[in-house]
Order: C-alpha cells, then structure tokens, then sequence
C-alpha cells in the first residue's frame, strides 16, 4: 500500500546506499512501511484539521488593544466535551486495529531447522564493539563456524523462499541489530535471547549499525550485510567452512610465528592453528571481509598494517591494544594475515 | 504599586544597611518562605540549565562533520549523559517546582507551603544532587552511562571509576528533594485552601501540580530503589543487574521507565497548568469545560502509570505485551486531545491579546501538537522498532519538552515575572527571545526527524561520511546556534528588567486569581487578612459584581 505515493516519493529522493526506513527490501520492512504511511497520513490530517482551527482562532479573534468590554464568558459544553472525547477514541481504537495486524505479520517465532527448508540459521551476538555470527544451519545442514562483522545471506526469490532467522545474543552489555532497509531493530541483551528474520528478493549491500548506546566506541558498531545469489552464497559458505589456509612462503610462515607467538591468540582464533581465542573476531577468512574495524575502514594491506600497529588510532577506546611489535614483524604478521582468504 | 515598589527598596536598604551583603545571603539560605524558595529553585535551575546548554552545543559542534574528531568518544558519551541528567533532574523538575513553590500558596489563598522547612530541605537536597553529579568531573571524567543508565553498562566492570556513583548518588539525594516536594504539594493543595476554595474551584495551575505531585509521589521511589541497587552492586557486590553473576539488564530497564514514563508527564503536566491560566487571561474569556479538563488532567496521571515499556519495544517482549503498551500509550492521547481542544475552544470567541505570556502560549500550542503526533508514531509499536533510539526520537522528546515545557514554561516566567519582581519585563526582548527561540528550535529538532529516518542512531559520537546524514547535523547544528542568542536575551530581560523595567502594579493583566489579589512582589505573608472565593475566578467576581461567576459554575 502506498498513500498517495508518499512512500515511492520519500524513496525516490534518497541514494540507494541510504539507510532509509521508507525505501525497505523486505516483507517485513515493507509492511512497517505501509503501517507508517497509513500513520503519517492519519497524524498528518489531525495537524492539518487542529493546525487550521488553531491558525483561524489565532487570526480571527486577535486584538491589538482591549476596549475593556469582555467577550461572552463560555464556560463548557458537555456535548461538545464528548464529541471530542468520542473522535481521538475512535481514531485509536483504529490505530490498534491496524497496529495488530502488522505485529502479527512482522513478529515471527524461529522454527527448527529442516532438511530442505532453505533456511539460514545464524546465532548473532553482540560484542564491545563488533558483532559475531556463528552461523548454525542452512537448509537443514549444520554449518558451525564462526565469523564477524559481514553477515552473508542468500536472496530469496519469487519460487523459492529464503529467510534468515537470527538469535541474538550479547556477550557484555545491551546492544541492538539494526538495518534499516531490511527489518525494525532488535535488541541484544546479556542474560535474554532475542530473534528476528530477515528475507529479502534483492540482492546488495545493507548498511546500518549498532542502535543501543553501548560503550565508548557505540557509534562504530557498524553493520554490513551481504545478500547474494544462493549459488555465490553457497560458495561463500563452503570457503568459510573450512580452516585456514596454509601457505609455505618465508614471510607468511614467519608471520604466523609472530601471530602465534604473541598474546594475538587469546583473543582471536584462527581455525586449524593453535590460535583458539574467543574475545575477539575469528580471522580464519579475514581476507574474505570487505572491511576492518567493523565496518570502519576498508581491509587492505595498508589499514591492516596501522590498525594492528595502533588500533587506538583508529578507533579510541577499543578493547585491542597495540602490541609494539617492530616494523619487521608487523609486515610478517600483515602477510600472514593477508594469506587468510 | 508605588507601596510595593517602595517596600522591596526599603526591606533591601534595611537588610543591606543592618550588615551588609552577609544578611543577605544569610536571609536567603537559611530562609522557609515559599517564595524565596521558588525562586532560588528558579534561579539554581537557570544556572543548570545555561549549563546543559553549553553541553548540547559542545555535542552539536562535534556533529557537524561525519568523523569530525572535534572531542574524544568518551568526552562526547560524558556530555549526552551529563545534558540528559541535567535537563531532567536539575532544569526540569526543579523549575516547574520552583514556580510551583512560588505560586501554589498564593493561588490558594494561603500564607506559606504546608511544610515550611521541608520544603527549604527539598531546595538544598536538589541543589546539593547537582554538586554531587557534577563532582564526578573532579574524579577525572564525569559518567559516560547515558541518563538511562543502562545495566549492566553501569557495573563496575563497564564503568570502572567512581563518576558512576557519584551520579548515583547524585540522583538519590535529588531524589529525595523532589520527592518532599511533592508532598509538600499534595498536603499544601489538599489541605490549605482559603475559605470557599473546594477541590472544583482550585486554579488550573495548582490542580496540575497536585497531579505532578501525586505522580512523583509514585515514580520517584522505584527510581531511589534502582539507585540503590546500582550502588549495592557496584560497592558491595550484590549482582541485581550484574548479568554475568545472574542479574538481569532487564530488571534496570522496568524499574527505570516506571520512574522514566511517569517522569515524561511530571515535567509537562504543570506546563499543562500555566497555558491554563494564560491562555483565558489574554483572550478574555473563561477556561472552556474546567471540569474535563480537570478529569483529563487526572487520566494522564493515571494512564502515564501504566505505559512504561513503550520504552522498550524492541527488547524482545510478546507480541501481546507489545500490542498492551502500544494500546495503553495511544490512549493518553484521548486526554491530551481534550485538553488541546479545550483550549482552542477557549481562545474562541475571544479577545486574544499577543503580550508576550500569550506569545509563548501560542509557540506551545503549534509546537505541542507537532510533538504530540510524533508520539502517536512511536506508540505504533512496528513503526517504534524501526524509530526507537533513532534520532526520530530524539527529535520528538526535544520537541515535546522544549515545544511543550519550555515553551509553557516561558509563557508562566513571562506572565508572573511582574508578580515576583514588581517590575514587567521587556516586551521588545521578550518578542526577540520568542521568535528566535522557535526559528532555532524548529532548525534544530525537524532535521533529527529526518535523520532518524534515515537510519542514524542516537547517542553516536560520530558517522560515517556516505550515509546522506551530513546536511541534516549540520541545519541541526546550525539551529543550537539560533537558540543560544534567545536564551542569552532571557537572562539579559530578568535582569535588566529586574531594575529598569517598568512598574508591574498589582495586577498587570487584568487577571482573575488570587495571586494578584496582594501587591507585586506579595509581602512574606502574603495575604494581609484570608480570603474567601467563592467561585474559579474570585477577582473576576470581584470585577463583575453584576455578573459573578458562581452563577454559572
């Protein structure tokens, strides 16, 4: 539903990177869409109607100066009173007739996975200052492995459905899950376990970030999400699946001493190396990521070199400190980290 | 007028001649006089509030570029939390209780509130909360939680340093003045009208102070039980929200919307009473349907109860829970409609003078409305999943509290500044500090509604560069600017006006209660014999002997 187009208007005036509310790519997007617009039209016309009685009492019954004779003294009417008492009833009484049908449409329960159900399963838990997805299922398959920042997710298409259910989770304080174009937030609380669905017929990139204040670094909890064609997806879930890749170069191996060597692995885990930390992003397929520091800069050599030299640099206040390590070892440990693909 | 005039010189001379400027600041620390007390919650609140306001243009400053690095993060989390804190509990409430204080006893006729001295405590109490959070500054930074104090961000484990306890603290001790004046009010209202004043016949203004009042008597002592629980697990290792040890995130939020919620109408319903008096003294005519707007004044009380987690839509609850707080929320517009008709139909047919009170009066009926059906979208709970803790939200509680308190607000220091001082203030810089005001309110909180939209959370110290926000912070910004002049021009009126402006006289407006009925400022007891209404409006009676209100009430 559309009301007089404001929707498509409101759409059509912002970029396609816009995280925008009214331009959603999704069911349930699209269905807080429509009640919003049916809202906006409803609170629109009461400010139009209170707007023009209050303007007209304003310029019709206004006086420079007070001749001393007062106007006739109304002291109420009880018809009146009940008029307008009965007429925001009535208008209530229809915003939650309409409020119900779309909380019914837009909160859905996480069902079990089922063989050939094409349905994505990934348990979503919030971090100081990063999200981790360990995605679970897909199709009724376990997956089991773990990654950070980029949520990958296949299209889903006219014949073949395919929603994406997330259990969120925290792992320190409250934080919330929003993409704006792709479904209304959620929080994440230590303690609670939250869902939500996502389902989209559009492939692209999703923006957004993390909406519950919480913590020094809250505004660079940044959210990307991925939604591609099952079969790139599918190709994208075998290569993450697996352990990390091992390459036999001078530099690379030297790399992966240092990495190793240092405390990098009590926090960090590289799958199929003796690197198992779990404080902070798995970087078994850092390379496969478009960005670092959660979304914050892209990942290349050069950011992946001063972010490891100086994290608070970039992001002040995050819980990864620099390491000191010599110009030698951080480009052995940029290497090493390079070959993670 | 001239009696009046010559009686303040003259009680300054005395004072000032007796010994000096120590008397005076003796006289007004240690005095009980209701009215020397509301204007010290007035002035203390001012002081506060030029603070916060310096807080909110350091924030808009470092807003104005996507990755501007203007302030650290830490720096700009302890600003939102320090301007949140101090524009509710040191701004807000104390100068609604302020002019409440200042104005209660006299409208009903008495001589003083019903507890004199608790009520200079309830004052101290408020001010020395204030110290005690900004003390935090001294322990190398002040909180950096957010108002809303969310656990466990609050535990020790997030928030190492005493900042967080200091504000606790803070709050407790505050806490406790505002909750004895809220008794003051009720036992005040209830039990020291003058002779002749029933329960149907108080002046609007003090009927919504009783309600304020009853509110506070409610909300206040979940808030003081939090508070304590947030101090018990930080210092003494009890674990009420430490969700690591088993407590729960979740507990924190119930307990606070339920002093968080009630708080929303405590700081607007008195606001409520001031467009009430103002708005039929300057279009000369009756309050339309007192007695609905007295039962809709009760019903906001009531409902605003029961409401709270519409604050938390999207932590999770049921889908019924959801539909509850969305239904219960849109209902308390049913009697903010009435009131809102109410007064509209007041000013009709009537003679409507623009004096700056009625000015001001004007800027809170638009503005209110605006703000008003932008809380009829966030009640839609689906439409609330994606606005909540978006600048949408931001934009509608500035609008609601700037648009709907500090314009009413403005409307009342404008109307009785006379009573209190004797002297009127400047029109001229009245009518500047009013448009400016609106221009940089409207510059600065529209655009958040729109970047809201847009997908940018609240409380970010900062944003990245591609996602269209840029322009929006920066009308935002521009805004606070605007507004700074105005409140710079408030300060400069009351006191220029306070010895240059011209002489009030007892009754400057032609008004109908009983405030006007003593001298301008009122004498410390008020009231030189007690009077006896016998309908709302004694001084019209007194006007009108040919045509006395009660025959119509």
């Amino acid at each position: 539903m559309d009301l007089f187009g404001v929707g498509t208007l409101l759409a059509d005036c912002v970029p396609p990177e816009n995280l925008s509310i009214f331009h959603p790519v999704s069911p349930g997007g699209r269905s807080i869409v429509s009640l919003s617009i049916l809202v906006l039209a409803i609170t629109g016309g009461i400010l139009l109607v209170v707007g023009t009685v209050l303007m007209y009492c304003v310029f019709r019954f206004r006086t420079k100066t007070f001749d001393g004779h007062e106007p006739p003294q109304v002291y109420g009417s009880v018809p009146i009173e009940v008029a307008w008492t009965a007429a925001p009833a009535m208008i209530v009484f229809i915003l939650v007739l309409v409020t119900t049908r779309t909380l019914w449409e837009v909160e859905i329960p996480v069902p079990e996975p089922v063989v050939g159900d094409n349905t994505l399963f990934v348990t979503v838990v919030g971090r100081q200052w990063w999200w981790e997805y360990q995605y679970e299922y897909y199709n009724g398959q376990k997956l089991g492995f773990t990654t950070a920042n980029e949520l990958h997710m296949p299209v889903s298409e006219a014949s073949q459905q395919r929603r994406v259910y997330l259990t969120l989770k925290s792992a320190d304080v409250c934080h919330s899950f929003w993409v704006p174009r792709l479904a209304g937030k959620t929080d994440l609380i230590p303690g609670r376990v939250n869902s939500m669905w996502l389902q989209t017929e559009q492939p692209g990139l999703y923006l957004g970030q993390c909406a519950e204040y919480c913590g020094t670094q809250h505004a660079h909890m940044l959210l990307r999400v991925n939604v591609e064609s099952p079969a790139e997806f599918e190709r994208w879930l075998q290569q993450e699946a697996s352990v990390a890749l091992h390459v036999d170069e001078a530099t690379i191996t030297r790399g992966r001493e240092v990495f190793l060597g240092l405390s990098c692995i009590n926090c960090h885990a590289v799958r199929g190396t003796g690197a198992k930390g779990t404080y902070g992003p798995d970087l078994t397929h850092i390379m496969s990521r478009a960005t670092l520091a959660s979304g914050q800069i892209p990942n290349n050599r050069e950011n992946l070199r001063s972010w490891i030299a100086d994290p608070q640099k970039i992001k002040p206040g995050c819980l990864m400190p620099a390491f000191g390590l010599s110009d030698k070892q951080l480009d052995e440990v940029v290497s090493y980290l390079e070959s993670l693909r | 007028m001239a009696i009046a005039e010559q009686r303040r010189t003259d009680y300054q001379r005395q004072v000032v001649a007796a010994s000096g400027w120590t008397a005076i600041l003796h006289d007004w620390t240690t005095t009980v006089d209701h009215k020397k007390i509301g204007i010290l919650y007035v002035l203390m609140s001012l002081v506060f509030l030029v603070i916060g306001g310096c807080e909110a243009i350091l924030m808009r400053s470092q807003l104005l570029f996507p990755r501007y690095d203007f302030l650290p993060p830490d720096t700009f989390n302890q600003l939102f939390t320090m301007h949140g804190t101090t524009m509710v509990f040191f701004v807000g409430m104390p100068i609604l209780i302020g002019v409440g204080n200042y104005l209660v006893p006299l409208m009903i006729g008495a001589r003083d509130m019903a507890f004199p001295r608790m009520n200079a405590l309830g004052f101290w109490a408020t001010l020395f909360g204030g110290l005690l959070v900004y003390s935090s500054y001294a322990t190398g930074g002040a909180p950096a939680i957010g108002w809303f104090a969310y656990a466990p961000l609050t535990e020790r484990t997030f928030a190492r340093t005493a900042a967080t306890d200091l504000w606790a603290l803070g709050l407790l001790v505050s806490g406790i003045g505002t909750l004895t004046a809220g008794i003051n009010f009720i036992v005040t209202i209830l039990g020291m009208r003058c002779p002749g004043m029933t329960l149907r016949k108080i002046p609007f203004f003090a009927w919504t102070m009783l309600w304020t009042s009853v509110q506070i008597l409610l909300a206040i002592p979940p808030l003081t039980a939090a508070l304590v629980m947030v101090l018990l697990d930080r210092n003494l290792g009890a674990h009420f929200f430490d969700t690591q040890n088993g407590g729960s995130a979740y507990l924190w939020q119930h307990l606070f919307w339920f002093f968080g919620h009630p708080e929303v109408y405590i700081l607007v319903l008195p606001a409520f009473g001031m467009i009430s008096e103002i708005i039929p003294v300057f279009s000369r005519k009756v309050l339309f349907g007192y007695e609905f707007m007295a039962a809709a004044t009760a019903a906001i009380a009531f409902i605003s109860m029961g409401v709270w987690s519409h604050h938390m839509f999207t932590v999770g609850m049921s889908k019924t829970l959801d539909l509850y707080f969305a239904a219960a929320s849109l209902l308390v517009s049913i009697p903010t409609g009435i009131k809102f008709f109410n007064w509209l139909a007041t000013m009709y047919g009537g003679k409507i003078r623009f004096a700056s009170p009625m000015l001001f009066a004007f800027g809170f009926l638009s503005m209110f409305l605006i703000g008003g059906l932008t809380g009829i979208m966030l009640a839609i709970a689906p439409f609330n999943f994606q606005l909540s803790d978006s600048y949408f939200v931001v934009g509608h509680f500035h609008w609601v509290l700037i648009g709907g308190t500090l314009f009413g607000l403005f409307a009342g220091l404008h109307y009785w500044y006379p009573k209190v001082t004797g002297r009127m203030l400047s029109e001229r810089m009245a009518q500047w500090q009013f448009w400016l005001l609106l221009i940089g309110f409207i510059l600065t909180f529209g655009p958040m509604h729109i970047s809201g939209i847009l997908g940018m959370p609240r409380r970010i110290y900062t944003y990245e560069p591609d996602r269209g926000w840029e322009v929006w912070n920066q009308i935002t910004t521009l805004g606070a600017a605007i507004q700074v002049p105005s409140y710079a021009l408030f300060v400069i009126n009351i006191v220029w006006s306070y010895f240059k402006g011209p002489l009030a006289g007892d009754d400057p407006w032609n008004a109908w209660t009983l405030e006007w009925a003593t001298t301008s400022p009122p004498p410390a007891y008020n009231f030189e014999q007690i009077l006896v209404v016998k309908s709302r409006r004694p001084l019209w009676d007194l006007k009108h002997p040919d045509d006395p209100d009660w025959n119509y009430e």
